[in-house]
């Protein structure tokens, strides 16, 4: 890799929780809760991409948000500048929400549907600065020809943009505050492949050109093994494994990495691949298994699992992962998938 | 060669809008043969629901109509029967499973009642005799504890559960022909796996042939034994499973593969991209539909549409590039796989 990354953390996230309560009955008393975001820390370098990946339902999303505090967190810190997010006061915030931006899944459901797009792009500039009407517009059209839309649309509706575009939209509205971090949350998800590389390559221009941070969100292994500087794998709440892209996609550590990376269809018929298919499912969050959480889906599992829950820990220069009995000998993965393991 | 269940001969299907006609699909042809696996690729409104909307006759439904062309199933044109008719085939001999596996249940229903109806509808047995059945179903499709699960409601079983249950009720009647609506698209990869493997797995016990309808050319590459290319309404390009893979040749298979993300390690280039939007079905270009993205447009390609031309055995493709190569095509534009799916030019 030839871009030079930082040794700076821009972005320390520390211990973060965040349940939500179960509430029940008349008077709503708290039932229960589900841990969506139970104790994570990681660190996100400057100028780094860093993805995160796991199942529907495994608190990636719900980390990204709290992260930003869109959400409060429950427990812990995110520190940025040397500040943490969650304990500033809410002038202090405001100031601090122009570093920090965030791109949605869905370009239909984040747009005002009532706003012209120059108002959509325009809208932060507004609040955040002094800028007048017409520096504003100056600044729309800039942004609109910087994320490859055709300027003299401004004036339109976001109805009459395509899919694509419409995320180009999003991404305008991001950037437009000249922002130091921005979590882009299945940002290209919900896009054709045809449309996807492009807004794909959108993002990695813009990271060269502006110098971004991204917390690239995404449940296609793919797009994320394809933009991703670090990545880190998501299971019920919990980062399972944390490593640099290439090394965790060629060898994963944790079984569930394994067994979510070996179920990736490839385009090539001739790859009669060793799937790793895992039992059952995914087990909810408001109450999840005893000791590793993956223990009951794991082909490894062994009665330490179940007493005792791994922590996250480096095992190899640069990779972290939380399981008792790591992939770490040549031919595991093999084993694996044979199940012959364990 | 084997006996061809379903053929499709140029069939236009369509929907009225406003008193115009849009054409969802241009005069397509393809066929299934018994107990294979045809997987229909494409993007969004590229035509390949309403493909299957019309073989199933369920378009009529949905407000559109079969415009031309005829849709034979064992020989007998379902184009030309009546509903009545139809219903004695659907869910019986031909099946189909959709997208959203939890808005295909209905609520109100127990799983183990919404199996057994079609029994009772199709197979006139009794409703004990049915639910028996259901049960034996459900365990067939990898579910534990069957008799607990055929008492429950949709809404307390996973997606992957639900989208089990629902392919329990295509396979209720042992259809000939099972029809798949990107049936994984909603689920998670490790659920994903195990339906595929699911669906394999039946077609292997039971012989059928199976319609897969997808945009993940990944799923497409696992399952198919055909490949068909759907773009704008228009089939592009159609082999077997390896000459697709093997050797593309229409620009679009070849840009729809190269600008798959993340098959190879990450490199300082940008990702291939094909140019451009998808067009609107009512705003289709002149020519060769895919020639304003198309990266070796000529000049024939914006005034004719190309038909096909043979690229060896079992393999066309609708694109002007093969018009004087149509056996050996020094012009086509040629990707390789190599063994670990990354993919060179």
């Amino acid at each position: 890799m030839s871009r030079q990354l930082s040794n700076e953390t821009l972005i320390e996230v520390k211990h973060i929780k965040k349940y939500f309560p179960i509430k029940k009955g008349l008077l709503s008393r708290v039932v229960g809760q589900v841990k969506a975001v139970d104790d994570i820390s990681l660190e996100i370098k400057k100028g780094e991409t860093f993805g995160l990946v796991g199942e529907s339902g495994c608190g990636k999303s719900t980390l990204g948000r709290v992260i930003l505090r869109l959400q409060s967190a429950t427990e812990g810190q995110v520190v940025y500048n040397g500040e943490d997010i969650h304990s500033l006061g809410s002038g202090k915030l405001r100031d601090l929400r122009q570093d920090l931006q965030i791109i949605f899944q869905d370009p239909f459901g984040s747009l005002n549907p009532r706003f012209r797009v120059s108002d959509v792009i325009g809208e932060p500039l507004k609040v955040h600065t002094n800028m007048s009407g017409k520096d504003i517009d100056a600044r729309v059209v800039e942004l609109m020809e910087l994320v490859g839309l055709d300027a003299s649309r401004r004036n339109r509706y976001p109805h009459e943009f395509s899919g694509g575009q419409r995320q180009r939209i999003g991404i305008a509205r991001a950037i437009a505050l000249n922002p130091k971090f921005i979590v882009a949350d299945e940002a290209v998800s919900a896009l054709d492949v045809s449309v996807q590389s492009q807004v794909l390559n959108l993002l990695a221009k813009l990271q060269r050109e502006l110098g971004l941070t991204f917390l690239f969100i995404a449940h296609g292994l793919n797009v994320v093994r394809h933009i991703s500087d670090r990545v880190g794998v998501m299971y019920l709440g919990k980062l399972a494994e944390v490593g640099p892209t290439e090394e965790l996609y060629n060898k994963p550590l944790h079984p569930y990495s394994a067994a979510l990376l070996s179920s990736i269809p490839k385009p090539n018929p001739a790859l009669k691949r060793e799937r790793i298919i895992l039992k059952g499912d995914v087990p909810s969050p408001a109450n999840p298994p005893s000791g590793c959480r993956f223990h009951p889906r794991c082909p490894l599992a062994q009665d330490r699992c179940k007493a005792e829950e791994p922590l996250l820990r480096e095992v190899l220069p640069g990779r972290q992962v939380a399981c008792h009995f790591p992939l770490l000998e040549e031919g595991d993965l093999q084993r694996m998938a044979s199940g012959r393991l364990g | 060669m084997a006996r061809k269940i379903l053929e499709v001969n140029e069939m236009s299907a369509g929907f009225f809008v406003n008193k115009e006609i849009l054409k969802a699909t241009d005069r397509i042809s393809f066929s299934v043969e018994e107990g294979q696996t045809l997987c229909i690729v494409g993007e969004s409104g590229s035509g390949k629901s309403v493909t299957s909307l019309a073989v199933m006759r369920i378009i009529d439904y949905a407000g559109g109509m079969i415009l031309e062309g005829d849709i034979k199933f064992n020989g007998e044109v379902l184009s030309e029967k009546d509903q009545d008719e139809m219903r004695s085939i659907r869910g019986n001999q031909i099946a189909m499973i959709f997208q959203d596996p939890m808005s295909s249940l209905n609520p109100v229903f127990t799983v183990g009642e919404q199996i057994a109806e079609s029994l009772r509808l199709h197979q006139r047995k009794s409703p004990k005799d049915a639910m028996k059945m259901a049960i034996d179903l459900l365990r067939e499709v990898g579910i534990p504890s069957p008799e607990v699960r055929a008492r429950q409601y949709p809404h307390e079983l996973s997606g992957g559960m639900c989208q089990r249950v629902v392919i329990a009720i295509a396979l209720a009647c042992r259809p000939e022909l099972l029809i798949a609506d990107e049936p994984t698209t909603a689920l998670d990869v490790t659920v994903q796996a195990q339906i595929l493997d699911l669906l394999q797995q039946l077609q292997r016990e039971t012989g059928m042939s199976i319609v897969l309808i997808t945009h993940d050319m990944g799923v497409a590459a696992e399952v198919a034994d055909r490949i068909v290319v759907m773009y704008a309404g228009g089939i592009m390009e159609e082999g077997s499973v390896e000459e697709i893979f093997s050797k593309p040749s229409h620009p679009y298979t070849v840009g729809l593969l190269k600008s798959i993300p993340g098959f190879e390690a990450k490199t300082e280039e940008d990702l291939y991209t094909i140019k451009g939007n998808i067009p609107r079905i009512n705003q289709l270009p002149g020519g060769c539909r895919f020639h304003p993205r198309c990266p070796h447009a000529m000049d024939i390609c914006r005034r004719e549409e190309p038909g096909f031309f043979q690229l060896g055995n079992d393999h066309k493709a609708a694109c002007w590039l093969f018009e004087e190569h149509s056996d050996e095509s020094p012009l086509s534009p040629r990707i390789n796989i190599g063994s670990q799916g990354e993919v060179t030019v």
